[in-house]
C-alpha cells in the first residue's frame, strides 16, 4: 500500500515536471493537472494510511481515518479544477490572438518598435 | 465588537457578488458602490488597527469551533498594519481606475477588484495555514482575471505564464502543507508553533523540508531571485491600476515569510537554524542586485519599474533575512513605503503611455509630454522615493535597514549591495526621466524649426485636449502619503518597532488563540450523546 502510493505520487509528479518544462502552453496544462493530482494524493496520504476505516466518530467503531487530509483534498481539487478551467480559456485565448502557443518571451519584446519618422525627431545639435 | 475582524473580508466578498448580480450593466452604480465599498473598507481597517495599536490580539473564531479545530482570524499589529495599508491604497488605485476609464475597457473589473481585496485581507487576517492557501488562492484567481482585464494579445500571452507560474506555486504551497500536517497533525499556525517547537531536532527532516517549501512557496511570492521570472511581464503587461494594486501581493510574500518564520519556526528553533543566514540574506541580496541591474538596463518603462519592484523586493527581504526586531521593523517601513512608491510609479507611467501617443513605454525620444510639469514632477517624486534618495521615505527605510544590517555577519555585503544598488537605480531612472521630459524638448524645438511637420499638428491637438484630474488627484494624494511617511517617520518606526516587538514575543499569540473557548469535539463518553447532537447540528448548518 505505501509503496503503491508513494510511487504514484512519484511518476505523477515526475511525468508532471517534465511537461512543465515543455514550450507549448498544452503540455505545461497538463503538467500542471499532473502535478495537481500529484497532491492531492500526498495531501490524502499525509493523514497516514488506514484502509477500511470510518472518517466519522460512530458508536463500536475503535480505529478511525484522519478526516481532516479529506477536506483538504476536496478544497484542493475544487481549487486546481478551476484554476485549470481558467489557464485553459486563457491559453486559448492566448493561441488566438497571438497565432502561437510558445510559453517563452514574445519576439516584440526583443525588438524596440520605432515611433513614425515624424515624431521621433533628430536630437538638436 | 469582535465581529468585526471579519469584516475586511465579508464586505469585498458581498459587495462583489452585488456588483456582478445586480449593477452588472450601471458602470456608475457599480464605480459608486465600489468607491463606497473601499472608503467603508478603509475605515473598518483604521478601526481594526486602532483596537491593536495597544497590543490587544484579537481572535475571531469561524463557526465558533475553538482554536486548533475550526479555523480562526488573528488580528493582530502585523496583520492590522497590513489591512490598513492595503485598505489606503485600494480607494486610490480604484479612483485611478475610474478616472482614467480602465474599468470601462473590459468587463467586471469591479467585482473582480474587490475579490482580489477580499483575498488579500483574508491572507492578512488567517491565524490558519490551510487558510492562508486558500486565500491565497482568492487573491490569485481574481488577479488573473485583472491581469487580462481589456484583453490583448501581449496581455494574455503575459497574464499564462503568470498563470502557469501560480499554479506551480500553489501546487507547491500544498506539498508544504501536506509536510507539515504529516509531520504536526495541525495546520493552525499557534497550535504549529508550540508543536513544531515539541519535535525532536534529531529526527526532524520532514519538517525541515517542509520549512524550506513553504519559504520557497513565500519566495514565488515575493519574486526573490531564482523565483522572479513571473514578474516583469506581468506587472509589465498588467492594466496600469492592476499592477498598482500587485503592489500589495508581493508583499504577501512578505508577510508569510514574516509570520511564518516568526510565530511557526522562530529564529532561535534548532531545526531551522541557518535558513536565513544561508539562504534567504544572499537571495535577497541578489534579488537587490539582479532588480536595480534590470532597471538600469530596461528599455520600457513599465518594464523598469516592474525591476524597481524586483529590487525593493530584495532591498526588503535582506532586511527580514538579518532576523532581529531592528530588521522586522525596517522591512514593515520599507514594505509600507515601496508599496505607496511603486504604485504611484505604475501608475505614473499609465499616464505617459496614454500621452506618449506613438512611442507609449518605449524610452525613445518623443514630443513632449502634455501637462509636463506636473506629471514631470510628479515622476521625479516619485523615483527619488523609489531610489532611496533623500528626503523621502525611502532614504529613511534604506537607513533603517542599513542599521539593522550592522547585526548581521554578512553586513558589508548588505552594505554594498544596498549602496551600489541604489546608485544604479538612480542612473536608471535619470536616464528614463531626462529621456522622456528633457529629451523631449530638444526634439520639439527641433520640430518647430519645420512648421511644416506633421507631427506640430499631433502636439497641439492633445495640448487642447483637457486632461481628467482624478487619476492625478489618485497619484498626487500616493505621493502624498510618502510625503507623511517621511515626516511622520518617528512615530511610525516607534508603532513598528512595537510590532516587530509583539512579532517575537509569541507567548501571547499562542495564548490567544488556543485559549479562547468555543465549541469543541469532546472525548468524553458521558457526554457523547450531547456530542453528537452538537457534531449532527453543524454538519446539517453546513
Amino acid at each position: 500500500m505505501e509503496l503503491l502510493v508513494a510511487s504514484a505520487i512519484g511518476v505523477l509528479t515526475a511525468a508532471g515536471i517534465y511537461m512543465v518544462l515543455r514550450l507549448r502552453t498544452f503540455p505545461v496544462i497538463i503538467g500542471t493537472s499532473l502535478l495537481s493530482y500529484a497532491v492531492n494524493v500526498f495531501l490524502f496520504a499525509s493523514g497516514r494510511l488506514a484502509m477500511n476505516a470510518p472518517p466519522v466518530l460512530r458508536d463500536g467503531v475503535d480505529v478511525y481515518t484522519d478526516p481532516l487530509p479529506q477536506a483538504l483534498v476536496l478544497t484542493a481539487i475544487v481549487i486546481s479544477f478551476g484554476m485549470t478551467a481558467v489557464v485553459v480559456i486563457m491559453a486559448v485565448g492566448s493561441y488566438l490572438s497571438a497565432g502561437e502557443d510558445l510559453v517563452d518571451v514574445p519576439k516584440e519584446d526583443v525588438d524596440i518598435p520605432q515611433a513614425p519618422h515624424s515624431l521621433r525627431g533628430e536630437p538638436v545639435e | 465588537m469582535t465581529h468585526w475582524i471579519v469584516a475586511p473580508i465579508v464586505l469585498p466578498a458581498m459587495l462583489a457578488a452585488i456588483l456582478v448580480l445586480v449593477a452588472r450593466f450601471h458602470i456608475s452604480l457599480q464605480r459608486i458602490l465600489s468607491v463606497a465599498g473601499t472608503v467603508v473598507l478603509f475605515a473598518i481597517a483604521a478601526g481594526l488597527f486602532w483596537q491593536a495599536s495597544d497590543g490587544t490580539i484579537s481572535v475571531y473564531q469561524l463557526g465558533h469551533w475553538q482554536a486548533p479545530f475550526g479555523v480562526v482570524l488573528v488580528a493582530d499589529r502585523l496583520s492590522t498594519l497590513m489591512v490598513l495599508v492595503t485598505a489606503t491604497l485600494a480607494p486610490l488605485v480604484l479612483l485611478y481606475a475610474i478616472g482614467s476609464g480602465w474599468d470601462t475597457r473590459g468587463q467586471h473589473f469591479h467585482p473582480l477588484y474587490q475579490f482580489q481585496l477580499m483575498g488579500i485581507m483574508g491572507a492578512f487576517l488567517t491565524g490558519d495555514a490551510f487558510n492562508l492557501f486558500v486565500f491565497f488562492e482568492v487573491l490569485l484567481i481574481a488577479s488573473y482575471g485583472l491581469m487580462i482585464h481589456a484583453g490583448g494579445a501581449a496581455r494574455l500571452r503575459a497574464g499564462t505564464q503568470y498563470v502557469l507560474y501560480n499554479l506551480l506555486g500553489s501546487t507547491l504551497f500544498l506539498f508544504a502543507l501536506g509536510t507539515i500536517y504529516a509531520q504536526t497533525g495541525t495546520l493552525n499556525m499557534a497550535d504549529l508553533a508550540v508543536r513544531v517547537a515539541e519535535l525532536d531536532p534529531a529526527n526532524s527532516a520532514g519538517i525541515r523540508v517542509a520549512a524550506v517549501l513553504l519559504l520557497l512557496v513565500f519566495a514565488v511570492k515575493a519574486a526573490i531571485l531564482p523565483l522572479h521570472f513571473w514578474l516583469p511581464s506581468s506587472y509589465a503587461e498588467a492594466p496600469a491600476p492592476v499592477a498598482a494594486l500587485f503592489a500589495i501581493m508581493t508583499k504577501v510574500g512578505a508577510y508569510g515569510i514574516i509570520r511564518t518564520y516568526t510565530l511557526i519556526f522562530p529564529p532561535d528553533l534548532e531545526i531551522t537554524q541557518g535558513l536565513f543566514d544561508t539562504w534567504l540574506m544572499p537571495a535577497a541580496l541578489l534579488t537587490l542586485a539582479l532588480g536595480m541591474i534590470g532597471v538600469l538596463g530596461a528599455r520600457r518603462i513599465d518594464r523598469q519599474v516592474a525591476f524597481a519592484v524586483i529590487g525593493s523586493m530584495g532591498m526588503l527581504l535582506s532586511a527580514v533575512a538579518v532576523f532581529t526586531p531592528a530588521g522586522i521593523t525596517a522591512a514593515l517601513y520599507y514594505a509600507i513605503h515601496s508599496t505607496f512608491a511603486t504604485a504611484a510609479l505604475f501608475l505614473l507611467v499609465d499616464v505617459l503611455r496614454d500621452r506618449r501617443n506613438a512611442v507609449g513605454v518605449w524610452l525613445n525620444d518623443a514630443v513632449p509630454v502634455t501637462g509636463g510639469p506636473l506629471v514631470a514632477g510628479m515622476f521625479f517624486v516619485a523615483a527619488i522615493a523609489m531610489t532611496g534618495l533623500p528626503p523621502l521615505s525611502g532614504f529613511v527605510g534604506k537607513l533603517l535597514i542599513m542599521d539593522a544590517a550592522r547585526e548581521s555577519n554578512l553586513v558589508w555585503w548588505v552594505w554594498g549591495t544596498v549602496l551600489v544598488g541604489s546608485l544604479i537605480a538612480v542612473v536608471g531612472f535619470s536616464r528614463a526621466g531626462s529621456q522622456i521630459f528633457w529629451r523631449a524638448h530638444q526634439v520639439a524645438s527641433a520640430q518647430e524649426a519645420d512648421p511644416e511637420s506633421e507631427a506640430n499638428e499631433v502636439n497641439t491637438k492633445d495640448n487642447s485636449a483637457p486632461e481628467p484630474a482624478l487619476p492625478m488627484v489618485a497619484i498626487g494624494t500616493l505621493l502624498a502619503l510618502l510625503v507623511a511617511l517621511t515626516v511622520f517617520a518617528g512615530p511610525m518606526t516607534r508603532n513598528l518597532s512595537a510590532t516587530a516587538a509583539q512579532l517575537f514575543n509569541t507567548d501571547p499569540y499562542i495564548a490567544a488563540v488556543l485559549s479562547k473557548p468555543g465549541k469543541t469535539i469532546k472525548d468524553d463518553h458521558a457526554d457523547e450523546a450531547a456530542h453528537d447532537a452538537t457534531y449532527t447540528d453543524t454538519e446539517e448548518g453546513h
